[in-house]
């Protein structure tokens, strides 16, 4: 039984290292499970009639004829929706003064935006029921609609919601005090106005539900492609009148989530309550044309910036003011003001300046909503304080990468507040900074831009700091009244075999989470990894969590791991110590063994342990009972968010004769904390860089002035393809972060954060020569055209 | 609605016989006809890629074939690539690569790039990214995915190389 084991001593940690995902098997081999892929006896389909109008009264609905067709289980208006599920708003209370009208799961009376679901039609196949969909008619009268964010709220605007007075959501200021006096005494003031497109997630896997009520025992099941399976069980148990104990939520496969799946649809829950009213199972899977016209859309933003500085290149003050239009309701339940608010406490973030203010307006249009996508404000803060950065740069004559190291907090000045008050815990700005010099060339691509430039070739470098929330507390949704959790649970067993088996409330969306939970586990424990397995999107089997949002995934939810995993060790080894009789601070666990550390030898399997406390109990001492199942939850409660920080920088290439922009080079220094595993965290990094790009370059929802979406297509609407995407090079500094054991910060979406900054200062570095500057994202080469030939304009 | 008509589609070495309506798409077809759903559907509309099979050595977008296009043909799956080991060394260094996330695009991306691969086994990092534009990916950012293409091309000349008197 005992067997020498040389190199049980020197163990080397799993966390840290460059480990593939075990669970992407089954994906590479076509094995994977998404919602689509799931059959269920009696199963129907559901297809819904949506508005081709952006905003129009329902006079009539008229379904006889569409009753009559092959295959039609039941058409369904959101009338008869509204009596099994009740109306629900997007509002939040800790946004103050925020307000947005009760929604419903299908449109009563009147659409407010093309693609608002008016008619369900159920039947045996998406198929028969899309056909039975041809045959319904619908009367509408054609209402006007509200489409420029600029103007919906002037007085000769029609109101959306008249109960409201106007079209404004929300407006907050942030005002630090002393900003028009430091701009009066400044020596030099920037100022410019950046737009913003909207753009979308496009995950490659619409979004998937297939919801399964069992009127029998008056209990829910959902298998759905989501990021927060709790949020989602809790807000169908309230809406449809069912305990939330009776509900269960199963994510498996995710293709592809971004944010735009960590929402509650109003389809989702009109589909659920077919289900209901059905007492069968209904699947609703979105097709592309309808993804882009109810997925939440991103990133409507017009942002007026002021910089204020000294002759020397210091900042004294930021002036910002943010508008954005978010369509007809605030997304449920996270809000459409979010994205808003981060943008103007995060403006400025990276740098040492006394005085800031900034304002927000979010205003109501008919469009499709808006709300939280990878970066959530991010990107367009970086962008306009990256923006303006560079503009003072060009201003005072100076390198920008020195203006910025000149403003930079010091890296030995955290904790501290931001200008914005937003409270950060340690940041590397000047250690990233160092790093990207390092990786990057800077005085070899300048030697190359001038050289270049004299035969009419038009290279630049774009340079962007960035900070990102993560690992958020209570302060983001809790403490608004948004029942969704901050804390992250986790529990471990040691199974009779001896393989330990770790759930957690975050999920899988292919990030790796269930692969670093895994190595925390191993580590923790001492077991190999094989030895571990995770489970994860199963409400009914994993401690109550957030799930997937915010970044918080690893910090968050693998705290828990690491807690709980540390407890089922220390269990074990009290459970050993007991039954082999010997000191318990003799005994380790390493390679899946209790090793005795005093021998140098392996003592017995876990599995043995495993087995003794399952089926031999009698062998065990009296009154002593082993605890093989451990669970810990983790609530980051030392500051509101972790932020993290990064640099990024990008290379371009500017076509002045076709205004083509090609991404040469990108470069990402990126703390997010401790490490956990660099081949996951440099592919997050990338994924996200690519999904800046694409909002730089290509990404937009296009409107005609009815509000009729013009691009709502995979082939119209443009998504980075490989061969428009450069390279991107990734270096890490790491600053773990003191609020956790594990150190872990997030990482997954800082890389869209700072690419578009990047690629558009590149760009207007580019074009220097010409005097002109881009600011309005997508920068497209239409638009890249129209600056350098402004005669050909309009 | 339309009447159905007969069809014979050999998929992965099996031959199916079925009466299937004349609208209905090849990937329709795997996916609901015979449960193969390891091909996904990203667009139905012939962009994205996802849908990507083999059909006659050829790769096709399932989504914009009709099933009765198929008829008499040989078709190939993710499901029948890897049963056969065909594709094991692409799916090994995708894996060993993390040159894949959600994992939906992924059958797609596997059948293109081992055709360019028998096709060119040469094919540079510029050539791997023009020819696997048509296949869109959200989540990596394309890096990997070309690293893991490159990696197998180099294996496989050098596998050949080795295989040579």
């Amino acid at each position: 039984m005992n067997s020498i084991t040389p190199r049980a001593a020197t163990v080397e940690k799993i966390v840290g290292r460059a480990v593939p995902r075990p669970n992407a098997r089954r994906l590479v081999e076509g094995r994977g499970t998404y919602v689509d892929d799931v059959e269920l006896p009696r199963m129907v389909h559901v297809a819904y009639l949506r508005s081709p109008h952006a905003h129009a009264r329902i006079l009539r609905i008229d379904a006889a004829a569409a009753l009559d067709m092959p295959g039609v289980v039941a058409i369904v208006d959101g009338r008869q929706l509204a009596e099994i599920c009740a109306p629900f708003v997007g509002a939040l209370s800790h946004l103050a003064g925020m307000r947005s009208p009760p929604q419903h799961a299908m449109a009563v009376d009147r659409a407010c935006w093309q693609g608002e679901a008016v008619v369900a039609v159920v039947a045996q196949t998406r198929a028969q029921a899309e056909d039975a969909m041809q045959a319904v008619e619908v009367t509408w009268e054609v209402l006007p609609a509200v489409t420029r964010m600029d103007t919906a709220l002037d007085p000769g605007t029609p109101v959306i919601h008249p109960e409201l007075g106007d079209n404004l959501c929300f407006h907050r200021e942030v005002d630090s005090g002393g900003v028009d006096d430091a701009f009066a005494a400044a020596d030099v003031v920037v100022e410019e106005t950046y737009d913003f497109g909207r753009h979308t997630g496009v995950t490659l896997e619409p979004r998937s539900i297939l919801a399964d009520y069992n009127p029998a025992e008056r209990r829910l099941t959902v298998h759905h492609s989501h990021q927060a399976p709790h949020m989602m069980g809790d807000l169908y148990a309230r809406l449809m009148g069912i305990l939330e104990a009776d509900v269960r939520v199963l994510c498996k496969d995710v293709g592809g989530s971004f944010g735009i799946k960590v929402h509650a649809y109003a389809d989702d829950f009109a589909t659920v309550a077919l289900s209901v009213l059905l007492g069968r199972p209904v699947k609703f899977v979105a097709d592309r044309l309808e993804s882009f016209v109810t997925d939440i859309h991103a990133r409507e933003h017009r942002v007026k910036a002021r910089l204020a500085l000294t002759r020397d290149g210091r900042f004294l003050a930021f002036d910002i003011a943010d508008l954005t239009g978010i369509g007809p309701y605030s997304m449920y339940p996270r809000t459409s003001a979010v994205e808003g608010n981060q943008v103007i406490n995060l403006c400025g973030g990276p740098y040492d300046h006394p005085h800031y203010r900034a304002t927000l307006d979010v205003v109501f249009q008919n469009k499709v909503q808006t709300s939280q996508y990878r970066g959530v404000g991010h990107p367009i803060a970086c962008a306009v304080t990256e923006g303006i950065v560079d503009l003072a740069a060009a201003t005072l004559g100076m390198d920008p990468l020195e203006l910025r190291r000149r403003n930079l907090m010091a890296d030995d000045s955290f904790p501290r507040k931001g200008a914005s008050g937003i409270l950060l815990e340690s940041l590397s700005h000047q250690r990233c900074l160092a790093r990207l010099e390092e990786m990057v060339d800077f005085p070899a691509l300048r030697r190359e831009q001038a050289e270049l430039r004299a035969k009419g070739i038009h290279r630049g470098i774009g340079i962007a700091v960035l900070i990102e929330l993560t690992n958020p507390g209570a302060a983001f949704y809790g403490t608004g009244g948004a029942r969704i959790a901050s804390q992250d649970g986790a529990t471990v067993r040691l199974d009779p075999t001896g393989i330990v088996h770790c759930a957690s409330g975050v999920g899988e969306q292919g990030q790796g989470t269930e692969t670093i939970f895994a190595q925390i586990v191993a580590d923790e424990v001492g077991v190999p990894m094989d030895r571990v397995r995770v489970l994860t999107g199963d409400t009914a089997a994993t401690p109550y969590g957030g799930g997937t949002w915010a970044s918080r995934g690893a910090g968050i939810g693998g705290e828990a791991v690491l807690q709980a995993s540390r407890q089922l060790r220390a269990n074990l080894l009290e459970f050993a110590a007991v039954h082999l009789g010997l000191p318990v601070e003799r005994l380790r666990i390493a390679g899946g063994s209790v090793i005795d550390t005093a021998e140098g030898v392996a003592l017995m399997d876990l599995a043995e342990l495993g087995s003794l406390a399952h089926f031999r109990p009698d062998l065990l001492p009296a009154g002593f009972q082993p605890e093989l199942v451990v669970t810990r939850h983790y609530a980051q409660r030392d500051y509101p968010f972790i932020f993290t920080n990064g640099i990024q920088v990008s290379h371009v290439e500017v076509d002045v004769e076709t205004g083509v922009v090609t991404l040469l080079k990108h470069w990402v220094v990126e703390d997010c904390g401790r490490v956990l595993n660099p081949l996951l965290v440099d592919e997050q990094i990338r994924g996200a860089v690519m999904q800046g790009l694409g909002g730089v370059l290509f990404e937009e929802c296009l409107y005609d002035e009815n509000g009729v979406m013009r691009n709502g297509s995979m082939a119209d609407y443009l998504v980075p393809m490989a061969g428009e995407m450069p390279d991107i090079e990734v270096a890490h500094v790491e600053t773990p972060t003191r609020s956790s054991e594990l150190g872990a910060k997030g990482a997954g979406e800082a890389g869209t954060a700072g690419a578009p900054a990047a690629v558009m200062n590149a760009i207007n570095d580019a074009l220097r020569p010409f005097a002109v500057r881009l600011t309005a994202q997508p920068i497209t080469p239409e638009k890249i055209l129209h600056a350098l030939h402004p005669h050909l304009a309009g | 609605m339309t009447d159905r008509i007969l069809v014979n589609i050999t998929v992965n070495g099996m031959v199916y016989e079925r009466w299937i309506e004349p609208r209905l798409h090849l990937g329709d077809f795997l996916r609901e006809e015979l449960g193969l759903k390891g091909t996904h559907l990203g667009c139905e509309h012939g962009v994205c890629g996802a849908c990507t099979v083999v059909v006659d050595d050829e790769i096709v977008r399932s989504c914009l074939t009709l099933a009765v296009q198929a008829d008499g043909a040989m078709v190939e799956t993710i499901e029948g690539k890897s049963e056969s080991g065909a594709i094991r060394d692409l799916q090994d260094a995708f894996l060993e690569r993390n040159a894949l996330q959600c994992g939906f695009c992924t059958a797609g991306l596997l059948l293109t790039a081992d055709a360019l691969l028998q096709a060119e086994p040469e094919a540079d990092r510029a050539r791997i990214r023009e020819h696997i534009s048509g296949n869109y990916c959200r989540c990596t950012g394309y890096h990997a995915v070309v690293d893991a293409i490159e990696t197998v091309g180099e294996r496989r000349r050098a596998g050949a190389r080795g295989a040579q008197p």
